[in-house]
């Protein structure tokens, strides 16, 4: 059977369908098409002002590539300029494969690239030290919960290595779906009185940061890097069977089956969840040891942290927060303990 | 597997406790009753706790009275109409009511309750001799209990009227000192009538009478004789929708309004629903994944008062299924077994069912991931996000009855990111073919007469009429009336409706420039 001509230009044979309308169109013009939407996201959403240099947080997979390989396109019509930062976990046979194809990209569009580690940034601690140092402690071992708080925290250090004025990412609208449903799946009633927007608009000092991809879908984003010929990596982290978010994506998977809009109908509840004024999150506030944004004394990069260099790993995660007031850091003055404890 | 005894034919053992199993040094600690430290214990709720037949009974009771207690909605004398469908929660919820009615002590129920049974086997493709006893099944339940009740069949929506979709405004929230004030009143009316031993006012005389109650003169409703040509409709409106998850938001949205409709034209000002605990969370996620974030306070917290003079509310909120099905099968409360819409359906078949098994899968490993969602549910308020229009007049959605939560169709929102894609798509092949394609619809119903290019042929006029009708419903609505090929076979209630409400409109266009506004403060918020 051959295939349908375009439904947009009419004149070359229609190469695909769109995942979420069922239209079918040529190469081409889904790439056009998919540009627009991510034009359109950044205009009507006000995400990235003329004269923003953008940092484009870039791990060689195939969001922030997809994400990258946009940007460029549109870099001219919006009058932003880009740097492409990376991020070295220090994963062993993991990260090393995903930054050449980073350092290929950034070769290829002739665009800057700066690579932070988090052997420099954090006292010499990589992931892979992360994980030997957390696998005694029973249960999963969280990698994932130190990685992403790393991750953030280094993705801002670069950004500011740069001069960016602007921190962008690759989240889809999957990635979205998926966290809606595990944090009501966790009760975390803080982030979802937070996620729902498409960033945040930098408030505490801290860069504003924006997923211009958060409206599309996965399977555009794979499609779209299939046109446009993208090389990008596409392995999971050696640590991610671990993560909590496999339940969450399991589920998202099937419930697609069912209803091929469900992606973004959970994106637009998440847009419109409505959280009482005790769950919001605390105001933010600068970090009292490295001056970051953070919604405690202390930001959870320093306190993961500081868990670590005491070995004590699970100190800030979840019940393990308990710990935190029983033992202060060594260094520095301690109340006595009398004074710390609460009066009954 | 939690309940001694298992045996379900075997009574429940209930003086001597059970001889401790060898090698079985659970048993050790569970030989008595957490609670009373003295019964035998029966069954274990949570894990370790293992209760006796008395302690938990108390305990289950409690929780009713108490989720009542605490949210003092229900004022005394107020009519009540309980939504029972013959499944565990609803009948537990029924036989809670009943035994706080008949209680002799001074933690009487205080409110009037009847019951309303929706007869829905037409949407199930039930045939008539299965309904017939099922039906007769549910009278003879229903006769027992002695309240007044109301059968309808599902076949009745079309015969409702426009009004069942418009919000009644009630006088404004009372607070607490109004209900202690009608308690009160309610208590010395009622030491009044004692000693008089008459009463006026037939609507404000529960509890001491309860038992007395004239069964002769019960407003018993039996089912309106529903015709063939009804059933044909609705089975036929049922089976044009493509999907089951659309299927079941249909029945849900029609089987409120019917009840809706009963509990208006019988003076009833509440509903209470037999929602669990764990049926709560399922239908959260359910909900978050149908598009309905905006409204989950609403759809799933005690009290529901979208549709203004009708208030839903859900008692049963704080039991877990696990702990009604024991209750049921321990104080043999009758229920009434029909098939679903859902029945045998794959698990794959509709977001419903998927959730459902993932939640009860994911109870089965982690114990608290129900209550977890429960209490995350109780977080949520009844307002739009902060920062977003929140102007009094925002028009309801035309069938779920919520405040419209879409935007204009070029923000950068999810609703935005589908509605742009639709534009840009008939846009696209409009301006090529724009002779050969006259049918395509080129403007918003708005405009249709001023430009008057979609005149005349029947067919625009229908898509005038789906539009139209689009137009007026919430994201998740619209989302799941994707599933229906065609709105004709709908229940002319909602199609008049939504004309009249076109109507409205487009009269309100025409006389805009004339209105004065006095609210620019409001208007200025709304494009955050």
């Amino acid at each position: 059977m051959p295939a349908p001509p375009c439904a947009s230009c009419h004149a070359a044979r229609a190469a695909l369908r769109r995942p979420r309308s069922g239209q079918a169109l040529c190469g081409a013009c889904f790439c056009a098409a998919f540009e627009a939407e991510v034009l359109h996201t950044v205009l009507a959403g006000r995400l990235l002002p003329p004269g923003a240099v953008v940092a484009v947080g870039a791990s060689g997979g195939k969001d922030s590539t997809v994400l990258a390989h946009v940007l460029r396109e549109l870099a001219p019509r919006l009058g932003v300029s880009l740097r492409l930062v990376a991020v070295d976990e220090g994963i062993g046979g993991y990260r090393d494969a995903a930054l050449a194809a980073v350092r290929r990209q950034a070769a290829r569009w002739e665009l800057p690239l700066t690579v932070v580690a988090y052997a420099d940034l954090f006292g010499g601690w990589t992931m892979d030290a992360v994980a030997r140092s957390t696998a005694g402690s029973g249960r999963s071992r969280a990698c994932c919960t130190f990685c992403g708080v790393l991750r953030r925290r280094a993705l801002e250090e670069g950004a500011r290595l740069v001069g960016a004025t602007h921190i962008v990412t690759g989240h889809n609208a999957d990635d979205m779906a998926e966290t809606v449903l595990m944090n009501f799946l966790r009760g975390d009633t803080g982030r979802l009185a937070r996620g729902g927007g498409l960033g945040s608009p930098g408030e505490g000092g801290a860069l504003p940061r924006c997923r211009p991809l958060q409206l599309a879908s996965q399977k555009e984003v794979v499609l779209y890097a299939h046109f446009r010929r993208l090389d990008y990596f596409s392995e999971e982290c050696v640590y991610a069977p671990e993560a909590f978010r496999g339940h969450a994506r399991d589920l998202l998977k099937r419930l697609e089956v069912v209803r091929p809009s469900v992606v973004l109908d959970l994106v637009h509840s998440a847009e419109r969840l409505a959280l009482a004024p005790a769950a919001q999150p605390a105001r933010p506030r600068a970090c009292t040891c490295c001056r970051a944004l953070a919604s405690r004394p202390l930001c959870q990069a320093c306190t993961l942290l500081d868990g670590l260099d005491r070995g004590r790993p699970r100190l800030a995660i979840g019940k393990g927060r308990r710990g935190l007031d029983e033992e202060a850091p060594r260094a520095g003055a301690q109340p006595p303990p009398s004074a710390a404890l609460p009066a009954f | 597997m939690c309940q001694v005894g298992e045996d379900y034919r075997e009574p429940v053992p209930k003086d001597p406790p059970p001889p401790p199993r060898p090698g079985h040094e659970q048993q050790k600690c569970m030989k008595w009753c957490v609670k009373c430290k003295k019964g035998a214990p029966v069954l274990v709720i949570r894990a370790g706790d293992a209760f006796c037949r008395d302690c938990f009974k108390a305990y289950y009771v409690h929780k009713f009275r108490a989720v009542l207690g605490k949210n003092r909605l229900i004022f005394p004398g107020e009519k009540v109409l309980l939504a029972w469908s013959g499944g565990p929660s609803s009948s537990s919820m029924l036989w809670q009511v009943l035994e706080g009615l008949s209680r002799e002590s001074a933690k009487q129920l205080r409110f009037v309750p009847g019951v309303v049974y929706v007869d829905e086997g037409a949407a199930c493709g039930r045939n008539p001799e299965d309904r017939a006893e099922t039906l007769a099944e549910v009278q003879s339940i229903l006769r027992s209990t002695g309240l007044p009740w109301h059968g309808v069949a599902l076949e009745e929506v079309f015969g409702l009227p426009q009004s069942v979709l418009r919000h009644f405004s009630q006088e404004p929230a009372m607070g607490d000192g109004a209900y202690k004030e009608a308690v009160d009143g309610f208590i010395q009316q009622q030491q009044g009538l004692g000693t008089e031993g008459a009463r006026d006012s037939p609507s404000l005389s529960p509890g001491l009478e309860q038992l007395s109650w004239p069964s002769p003169h019960n407003p018993q409703s039996p089912a309106r004789p529903h015709t063939a040509a009804e059933t044909e409709a609705l089975s036929r409106l049922f089976n044009s929708v493509r999907t089951l998850t659309a299927k079941e938001e249909l029945l849900q949205t029609l089987r409120t309004h019917l009840i809706l409709h009963v509990a208006r034209t019988h003076g009833y000002s509440k509903v209470m629903t037999g929602d669990s605990c764990t049926r709560l969370a399922i239908k959260l996620l359910t909900n978050l994944a149908l598009g309905r974030g905006a409204f989950l306070a609403w759809d799933t917290g005690f009290a529901d008062e979208r549709h203004g003079d009708v208030v839903v509310v859900r008692p049963m909120r704080e039991h877990m299924l696990k702990e009604v099905a024991f209750y049921n099968h321990l104080f043999a409360i009758p229920t009434v077994l029909t098939p679903a819409i859902d029945t045998k359906a794959p698990e794959k078949a509709s977001i419903h069912r998927l959730m459902e098994a993932f939640v009860l899968q994911l109870q089965a490993q982690f114990p608290s991931t129900v209550s977890t969602v429960y209490r995350t549910s109780e977080k949520l308020v009844k307002a739009p996000r902060a920062g977003r229009a929140a102007s009094p007049s925002r028009p309801c959605c035309l069938l779920c009855l919520c405040m419209l939560d879409v935007d204009s169709a070029d923000s950068a929102t999810a609703f935005g990111a589908q509605s742009t894609t639709a534009l840009s798509l008939r846009q696209a092949p409009a301006l090529q073919t724009q002779a050969k394609e006259p049918t395509v619809p080129c403007c918003s119903p708005g405009l249709c007469e001023d430009r008057g290019c979609c005149r005349g042929a029947r067919p625009s006029e229908r898509e005038d009429l789906q539009a139209c009708v689009i137009e007026q419903l919430c994201y998740s609505c619209r989302v799941n009336m994707k599933d229906l090929p065609s709105l004709d076979p709908l229940p002319p209630y909602i199609l008049t409706e939504a004309q009249l409400r076109n109507h409205r409109a487009q009269a309100m266009q025409e006389i805009q420039e004339f209105l004065i506004e006095d609210s620019e403060d409001e208007v200025e918020t709304g494009q955050s």
